[in-house]
């Protein structure tokens, strides 16, 4: 019990705050309507605001690199990770190393998969898991799609464990806790590139130094959903572990860890699906595999192909998602007394039995062993074909909208963005600041874009904020009404719900193959290619918030006989609004991520910059420009979230 | 039941919540209001409790939801630390046990049922009953065995493969009694073991609960917010209100001689011939004329009810169980306690 003290905000503290703001606005628009009478400093930031954020990093890991000797602790851990790294790479596609037993035929794979497939969920995933590693067997991808998954194999169990450990200290030791918090939320804002320059200066390019990023990439959400899990043992069952004697390690080891299985296991799913993201993405770093594949055949445009890359991809997303989802879902089941061994163990003993069939098949018949690419289908030249009458007959469409985007809108915008001066920008957000959550959140404001202006990239910064600013809004204007449409219905909505569920799984990368089908390589491509990716947590959102308004609160309003679109307007929306803008904040966060990866395909933002670090190693720049993006993205998520939970209070949602 | 020595001994126990309480405690009188303490930023959750509890009795806790029960019985296993006073069972103060010592104990003397079970979920019956031994060290035979002698006494023998999902409620809470059964613990903590359960499940567990003590004769510590339970199970009854123990004694003395009005309004609904027996009624015979045949001193007044009724006697004999005469029952008396007169 708390003492329940008025703590709801006094009406003439909400006006004062009100007030504040529209002074903070008022000066924001002086500054900016008077952009021509000021002074210099106060239009760009000056240089003696301009801090060698890069020249410092740059110091402090050289020292760290070089003279405390870190180098050598990476690499020697570098070499092990890449002896593991060849075993399984000897096992998945025959690399000539130790223990030189591949490569296991495709079709032993694919039948394991479905096994796998059929113990979590039955019938269905063993179906689409055992058909996914035909397809890409019969299409000739599995020389890559294998690469791509070796490092998947040994990147996701190290990051397992590394979050598990991480999170369990973090459980135990309040103060860990307290330090870690902060950075894991500027580490899950940070772009991925930003992680990719620190490990190429101390592990360089290839396979291990795409393993080492992904794994780092890929710690931080299973420390959170350890933490989580950790903490939501219930109280009871961990007094029934005291009253049964168990001492601190047989409570954590028998206890907390099992009963927080569900959450662990939603972790592992998680990094599942953050490795294979970044893996995709570390073809940057020159890792072989579908990602780089993806990426040299969308440089040269070859969309027939892409495609059929695009589709791999999705197709182990979604079988590795589901695969994990379903582990993490499934409940222990008991089995009737006095089973035999052989029928406790009998889906083992039959992949066992299937696996020695299928490997004595495939000595027969090399087709079950390998598929070459001579051999292989193709659906290339049909797709090209369809690609090209699409193309053809979406131009002039295509045409018009890039012209009318890029002329009308794009440039406007832009050019508008970076014609303001920047203190009427940071004047502005601290108006914003201070509207929504009073000092507090306009100094966080303050300080976040302060950051950003002293980093000496604030012209690349606004283009950023430009281009997600407008594909944000676009997004809204295509799934806020999606979302409202998919919610009408308890059917549409969880059809509606499992295509976003889906598209979420996609890696990022995906999105740019229909995007540079129809735009080619532009501006519009990549505004494109962020509406689409930034759409989907929207939908998904709005549908969520609008489902989960209270029946009973609809019920009195049909019962005062209101229309549907009444009720929609003035019940369902205002309840639904936090829950939706979670969906704007995520919708803000994927943007920042899209608008960076898309920079390969030609931008001019914080993006293009990080590319250029990245392909000269240099770690102060590309860490910079990551916390530059992460800043962004953590001023509106602090915005989001200060207005949420008071919204949430206010209308007694929790 | 009088056993000189008690098993659990509670001397002004006090727990508060809150920050640094000991040093809060430390400059507040004892006898303080409940309110004073709570606008000094402090939830008194237990206030200065007394209490012996000898072994075999069964002790029953009452009181209504946050009136500190579960906090009380929390400090006896020490699952809890208090803020003041001092808690001894078996004649070891509690407080000062290590780490090591306090494990000790629970692994071979303690056992405790938890309101919502506490079942870890993804063990099955057998394994959850076998917990407490598998933690102490007990190789893999000789704790199923044991598990599964415990199962059966609870009654789910056949079920031992299940896993707690696959369980419905009143099974749950077998399965949270077989595994504090399966130390064979001296003192047994239940934690409103029953109140999560359907009316009539509840009372089947009762039944359970009470031949299988009749069985085992643990020294046992009940709570319950629930007054009839109370008075089907309890030896003796401690009513707690805001931390504090407002009356502990016989159901049969509360419901005679509440010693507080808060006690009194508490059992206000009650019907006193159900809790008072023949026994608690009765004078010493001095003088009195005996006739006719004697009335079971531990019989309650509405079991005898009809006899009392239809008798014509004004003095009845009040017999023990071996017939011996003890007192006499005022028969006017009692039809006032059966009527409900005097309230
Ligand atoms: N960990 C805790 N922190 C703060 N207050 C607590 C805590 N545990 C219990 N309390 C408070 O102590 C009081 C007694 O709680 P409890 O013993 O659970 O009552 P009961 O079991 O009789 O319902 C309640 O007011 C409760 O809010
Ligand atoms: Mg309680």
């Amino acid at each position: 019990m708390t003492i329940t003290a008025t703590n709801a905000p006094a009406p003439e503290r909400t006006e004062t705050r009100l007030r504040v703001a529209q002074i903070l606005f008022a000066a924001a628009l002086c500054l900016a309507i008077g952009r021509f009478a000021l002074p210099d400093f106060l239009v760009r930031p000056p240089e003696w605001l301009i801090l060698p954020f890069a020249d410092w990093i740059n110091a402090a890991f050289a020292f760290v690199r070089d003279d405390l000797g870190l180098i050598h602790v990476t690499r020697a851990f570098a070499d092990g990770l890449e002896w593991v790294l060849d075993v399984t790479a000897n096992l998945l596609y025959g690399k000539n190393r130790w223990p030189r037993l591949g490569p296991i035929p495709w079709t032993v794979i694919a039948i394991t998969a479905a096994m796998i497939g059929y113990a979590l969920n039955g019938w269905r995933l063993a179906a689409f898991a055992g058909l996914t590693f035909v397809w890409i067997a019969v299409m000739g991808q599995w020389q890559w799609a294998m690469e791509t998954l070796s490092v998947i194999v040994v990147a996701a169990p190290v990051s397992v464990f590394l979050g598990l450990s991480m999170g369990i200290l973090a459980w135990k030791s309040e103060g860990f806790r307290k330090i870690l918090n902060p950075l894991l939320n500027i580490a899950q804002s940070l772009p991925h590139f930003a992680y990719m320059i620190p490990v190429v200066v101390f592990i360089g390019v290839g396979p291990k130094a795409g393993a080492i990023v992904t794994v780092i990439f890929s710690v931080p959400p299973m420390i959170r959903m350890t933490l989580l899990g950790l903490q939501k043992v219930s109280a009871e069952v961990v007094e029934a572990g005291h009253m049964a004697g168990a001492t601190r390690w047989q409570l954590l080891r028998y206890v907390r860890l099992p009963t927080a299985r569900t959450e662990i296991l939603v972790g592992i799913n998680q990094v599942i699906m953050q490795c294979l993201a970044m893996v995709v993405l570390a073809s940057f770093i020159g890792m072989p595999g579908l990602g780089q594949k993806l990426l040299q055949l969308l440089q040269a445009l070859k969309i027939g192909r892409s495609i059929e890359i695009g589709i791999t991809i999705v197709l182990l997303a979604v079988m590795l998602d589901r695969c994990s989802k379903a582990w993490a879902m499934k409940q222990p089941v008991h089995l009737e007394k006095g089973a035999s061994w052989l029928t406790r163990h009998k889906l083992l003993v039959l992949w066992a039995a299937l696996v020695v069939l299928f490997w004595l098949l495939s000595l027969a018949f090399p087709l079950l062993h390998e598929i070459g690419r001579r051999d292989a289908l193709s659906l290339s030249e049909p797709l090209d074909a369809m690609m090209d009458w699409i193309i053809a007959t979406l131009d002039p469409v295509t045409q018009w909208l890039r012209w009318f985007l890029i002329v009308w809108v794009l440039v406007p915008l832009r050019d508008g963005m970076l014609w303001l001066p920047f203190s009427a920008v940071l004047m502005f957000l601290m108006a914003v600041g201070w509207a929504i959550g009073g000092k507090r959140s306009a100094l966080i404001c303050l300080a976040y874009f302060g950051l950003i202006a002293m980093s000496g990239w604030w012209d690349r910064a606004m283009i950023t904020v430009y281009t997600v600013t407008f594909s944000v809004f676009i997004a809204t204007l295509i799934g806020f009404p999606l979302g409202i449409w998919g919610s009408r219905s308890e059917g549409r909505a969880k059809v509606a719900l499992l295509v976003c569920d889906t598209l979420q799984t996609f890696p990022s990368f995906i999105y740019l193959i229909p995007v540079i089908m129809l735009f080619g390589v532009n501006d519009v491509a990549v505004v494109g290619a962020v509406v689409l990716f930034a759409a989907v947590p929207l939908v998904r959102y709005t549908i969520e918030g609008l489902r989960g308004v209270p029946a009973s609160l609809i019920e009195a309003a049909d019962m005062s006989g209101a229309t549907r679109n009444q009720t929609l307007w003035n019940v369902r929306l205002p309840l639904a609004l936090p829950t939706i803008m979670v969906g704007v904040n995520q919708s803000v966060m994927f943007s920042l991520f899209m608008v960076i990866i898309a920079a390969f395909i030609g931008t001019q933002d914080l993006g293009q910059e990080m590319q250029r670090a990245l392909s000269s190693s240099d770690v102060g720049k590309g860490l910079v420009l990551g916390l530059a993006v992460a800043f962004m993205g953590l001023t509106v998520d602090h915005l989001v979230s200060v207005w949420a939970g008071r919204r949430r209070k206010a209308l007694g949602l929790d | 039941m009088n056993d000189p020595k008690p098993v659990i001994s509670c001397r002004n126990v006090w727990k508060l919540f809150g920050p640094k309480p000991e040093a809060y405690l430390a400059g507040i009188d004892p006898t303080v209001a409940f309110d004073t303490i709570r606008a000094d930023g402090y939830v008194p959750a237990v206030r200065n409790v007394s209490l012996d509890i000898a072994k075999g009795e069964m002790l029953v806790i009452m009181g209504l939801s946050g009136s500190g029960k579960s906090t009380l019985v929390r400090c006896m296993s020490r699952l809890i630390e208090i803020t003041g006073g001092e808690i001894e069972v078996e004649d070891r103060v509690i407080g000062s046990l290590s780490e090591k010592e306090l494990i000790e104990l629970r692994r071979n003397k303690m056992g405790m049922v938890f309101q919502s079970f506490g079942l870890l979920p993804h063990r099955t019956v057998l394994d959850n009953v076998a917990f407490p031994l598998e933690m102490r060290g007990q190789d893999i035979h000789e704790r199923r065995a044991r598990a599964l002698e415990v199962i059966e006494l609870v009654g789910l023998a056949g079920r031992e493969h299940y896993f707690p999902r696959e369980l419905s409620g009143g099974q749950q809470q077998r399965v949270g009694i077989a595994r504090s059964l399966a130390i064979e613990p001296d003192i047994w903590f239940l934690d409103e073991p029953f109140s999560a359960l359907d009316p009539l499940i509840r009372r089947e567990m009762q039944d359970e609960f009470l031949r299988l003590q009749a069985m085992l004769g643990k020294t046992i510590v009940f709570i319950t917010h629930d007054f009839d339970e109370a008075l089907r199970l309890a030896d003796r009854i401690a009513i707690m209100k805001d931390g504090a123990v407002e009356q502990c004694d016989r159901p049969d003395r509360i419901v005679m001689n509440p010693a507080t009005d808060y006690v009194a309004k508490f059992i206000e609904d009650i019907e006193k011939a159900r809790v008072v027996h023949a026994r608690a009624l009765m004078q010493p015979v001095n003088g009195h004329a005996l006739t006719g045949a004697p009335v079971d001193g531990n019989k309650t007044i509405s079991q005898l009810a009809r006899l009392l009724v239809n008798d014509d006697r004004t003095a009845l004999p009040v017999a023990a169980p071996d017939g011996t005469v003890m007192g006499v029952l005022d028969r006017q008396q009692a039809l006032d306690v059966l009527l409900g007169a005097g309230e």
